[in-house]
């Protein structure tokens, strides 16, 4: 375990220094994967804060009921204690008498209001549930429309249920794009890793005719591999870090135009560490298999 | 102990390297290969280092058969070896130091052990105070001996050369073969395979003679 351990430890020295050594080059393999991996990591944090943003935009979305011209008092308080036992959430009763005197003091309305008979509106309740998600709206507007004495009930979730659409397609569409970069990084690495075993063949050879085994010849490069996909992944996420931050206060600006409040957010360390470790593994892959792929040839 | 039985390697384009050869060599035995060019002496050193495989016949080092050894423990095999090359195969972009280090790092040995072994290797094949020196600053008398400290430095049982003496002066294969005399007192196993007869007299070897791949003598010279 302890030879094992520090065969470990001497392959990682030897990838530092491989790294340290070619710093030119490496830099500028490390802001090729770095940006590869930026391309989906941002992809994601988008779609992310997207839905943060629908989220919150559900978060007011509300549910109308509307109760038939007859309903009486009795009516309205069944479907309070209703509402009160089985929706969780905050509602609000809206009497037609009240719904009236709104309607009469917009502006341009007043008269018009004045010259109806009688009042045309129904008294109404305005629900907004704690559940926003539209499949749970869509639910609760159906049970409401079950309800005794319920004339209409309205949910305008059509725009949301559109915009879930969209952000599962987004997301689809991002999965293709992250597997084909994470192809490309790999190929990226493997190519790398092609060139460095070329440049070392001699030693490579002599290392195997005097007892090396393909793990003792394989470990350096895996390393290698790995601590620049690890780099990328770190450079990725400040990458996207910087981009969140110069974005966040115009975004800001853009949904306070819109009447909301919406604050960008970046990637977390959590984020940060699963890019880190994802450009490690690739590394590592693309790495093991050019080394593979070259002992097996020069196996006799 | 090394034992061969019915050796034979057939090349991909039809050549027979070597054909039913069988012979002995028991541990602590100073044993030399000897023949004309193409006589099938550096294939013998490629079997019994475990570099190729035999087409047919067998060749058992230390209970071990390298003609049914799985791939994975050819490089275990290897490292009872110390094995010195015809063209050295020394790492010239790394100093002479490194390259006696190399074995050694392979086993695991901690680098401070490992550095110490080294130096001690370099001194016995008279190399002390060149640790720093590339190798292409060395002679060829040095080269080979850097090969030899390379090669013994993780204190092998076998010491299996191809042509050592290739390519040096009189003086530099002399000290070279003094170097393997030391070895062979002091109870290693010492194969060298040469076309040079001139050494025979001196350090008494086993002969084994081939000749297109066959073996025609073995004895002592």
């Amino acid at each position: 375990m302890r030879i094992w351990l520090a065969q470990h430890r001497a392959a990682l020295r030897d990838a530092l220094r491989r790294l340290a050594g070619a710093p030119l080059g490496n830099i500028l393999s490390l802001l090729v994967i770095g940006i590869v991996l930026t391309l989906p990591a941002a992809g994601w944090l988008a779609l992310d804060n997207l839905g943060k943003a629908v989220g919150n935009a559900a978060g007011s979305q509300q549910i109308s009921i509307f109760l038939n011209p007859d309903a009486e008092r009795r009516d309205i308080g069944e479907i309070e204690s209703r509402l009160r036992t089985t929706v969780p959430g905050q509602w609000r009763f809206i009497a037609r008498e009240t719904a009236l005197k709104r309607l009469q003091d917009t502006e341009g309305m007043a008269e018009i209001v004045a010259s109806l008979p009688r009042n045309p509106l129904p008294d109404a309740f305005v629900i907004e549930p704690a559940d926003t998600r539209p499949d749970s709206l869509e639910t609760l507007a159906g049970a409401f429309r079950e309800w005794p004495k319920v004339a209409h009930v309205q949910l305008d979730s059509a725009w949301i249920k559109r915009f879930d659409a969209f952000l599962r397609i987004a997301r689809l569409a991002l999965s293709l794009l992250g597997g084909l970069l994470a192809a490309a990084l790999v190929a990226v690495t493997f190519n790398t890793i092609r060139l460095q075993i070329l440049a070392q063949a001699d030693e490579i050879e002599v290392a195997r005719l005097i007892g090396a085994t393909d793990a003792f010849i394989r470990r350096p490069f895996q390393y290698y591999g790995a601590l620049q996909g690890a780099f990328g992944g770190l450079l990725a996420s400040l990458l996207i870090a910087v981009g969140s931050h110069l974005l966040s206060g115009p975004v800001g600006e853009l949904v306070a135009l819109y009447g909301g409040s919406f604050a960008l957010h970046g990637p977390s360390s959590r984020d940060a560490l699963l890019l880190t470790a994802a450009g490690a593994a690739l590394g590592w892959l693309g790495a093991a298999f050019s080394v593979a792929l070259h002992l097996r040839r020069e196996t006799p | 102990m090394i034992v061969a039985s019915a050796l034979t390697k057939r090349y991909p384009e039809g050549r027979e390297a070597l054909a039913g050869v069988s012979f002995e060599i028991a541990d602590g035995e100073m044993a030399f290969i000897t023949g004309h060019s193409g006589a099938g002496k550096s294939t013998l050193f490629r079997l019994m280092a475990g570099i190729e495989r035999p087409t047919s016949g067998s060749i058992v080092v230390n209970g071990q058969n390298l003609a049914a050894l799985r791939k994975g423990a050819v490089p275990y095999l290897r490292r009872n070896f110390g094995l010195i090359f015809q063209d050295q195969k020394l790492l010239f972009d790394r100093n002479v130091l490194a390259n006696v280090m190399l074995p050694l790092a392979i086993v695991g040995l901690p680098h401070r052990e490992a550095e110490r072994r080294a130096l001690a290797a370099l001194d016995k094949v008279g190399l002390h105070g060149r640790e720093k020196a590339l190798p292409i600053a060395l002679s060829g008398g040095e080269q080979q001996r850097l090969a030899i400290a390379r090669a013994v430095v993780n204190r092998p049982a076998i010491l299996l050369a191809d042509e050592p003496t290739a390519n040096l002066d009189a003086a530099s294969a002399a000290d070279i073969l003094e170097i393997f005399r030391a070895f062979h007192q002091v109870g290693v196993t010492v194969i060298v395979a040469t076309h040079d007869p001139q050494w025979m007299a001196r350090l008494s070897p086993r002969i084994l003679r081939l000749e297109q791949g066959r073996l025609l003598a073995g004895g002592t010279a």
